[in-house]
């Protein structure tokens, strides 16, 4: 998982079936303690699992079988989805 | 899922057997703005898309399975466009031509 | 499997329900020598792990193939807490 902002709701009426009815959320990854989100492309594009929106900070899961698990659609082209909302990040000071 | 844009064809008269009714776009990735990025890729078509068009694609092994039953081996695959009117900035940013490198 | 080092906690009320009761943590991902490298993942804690530990995590597919990650939409757990790492050359 990766920690991230929502910037923004795509629209794409034109889709595959998998996608249908879930939001599409365009997701900046957030940097941490000098760190960056490991394994997040530029432009990242995240199926909503957990009802969140514009400008909340995320969590993200940049995995196939986990994102398909998180929106219940097994089997289909899906690698990345919102699986939570972050209340509180705290750096352990190291 | 990320950000593209379709910006050229491939044709491949031998390749792989699944492969052979499937259109192959060239895409460039787009940042969060919109902006182009500096590698390409090619993806196989799930919807579509054309040139020109905004679309987001799936990587890694899922992009394999809009066409299940079917095995198609795909790394990435277009799997929605993105609509121009609906998401003005991405599209808008997108028609500027080459951005940064 | 990589090694990476604790250096957060996440806390988020709303979530999936089967990542309830699940400690989340930031992590620094690691060369074996112990260097910190560019990027950190959150991962699912499955052994305990606390502040400035060094951890083994494992991502994608295989963080469900963990005790307790079954099923469940994670794509990185913490599986072990490093006790020492022996470099051969």
């Amino acid at each position: 998982m990766i920690l991230a902002r929502v910037t923004g709701e795509v629209v794409a009426t034109q889709k595959h079936a998998s996608q249908e009815g879930r939001k599409l959320l365009l997701v900046e990854p957030e940097a941490f303690a000098g760190a960056r989100a490991h394994g997040a492309p530029p432009g990242l594009i995240a199926l909503d699992a957990v009802g969140a929106g514009v400008g909340e900070r995320v969590l993200v899961v940049l995995d196939g079988y986990a994102a398909m698990t998180a929106v219940g659609r097994p089997m289909s082209p899906i690698d990345a989805a919102v699986i939570g909302i972050i209340d509180r990040v705290d750096a352990l000071g190291t | 899922m990320f950000l593209a844009r379709v910006t050229g064809t491939v044709v491949a008269t031998v390749k792989d057997e699944a492969l052979r009714a499937r259109k192959l776009l060239v895409v460039r990735p787009l940042d969060a703005h919109g902006r182009p990025q500096a590698r390409t890729l090619v993806a196989v078509d799930a919807v579509g898309a054309g040139a020109g068009e905004t679309v987001y694609c799936c990587r890694g092994k899922e992009a394999s399975f809009p066409w299940l039953p079917e095995t198609v081996p795909s790394d990435a695959s277009i799997v929605g466009i993105v609509d121009p009117a609906a998401n003005p900035g991405l599209v808008a940013a997108n028609a500027n031509g080459e951005g940064r490198a | 499997m990589q090694l990476a080092r604790v250096i957060g906690t996440v806390v988020a009320t709303r979530k999936d329900p089967r990542l309830e009761g699940f400690k989340l943590l930031v992590v620094r991902l690691q060369s074996a020598e112990g260097k910190d490298e560019a990027g950190y993942v959150v991962a699912v804690d499955m052994v305990g792990a606390g502040a400035g530990e060094r951890v083994l995590i494992v991502q994608g597919s295989s963080a469900r193939m963990a005790r307790d990650g079954q099923d469940k939409p994670i794509d990185a757990a913490i599986v072990g807490i490093v006790d020492t790492v022996e470099a051969s050359g």
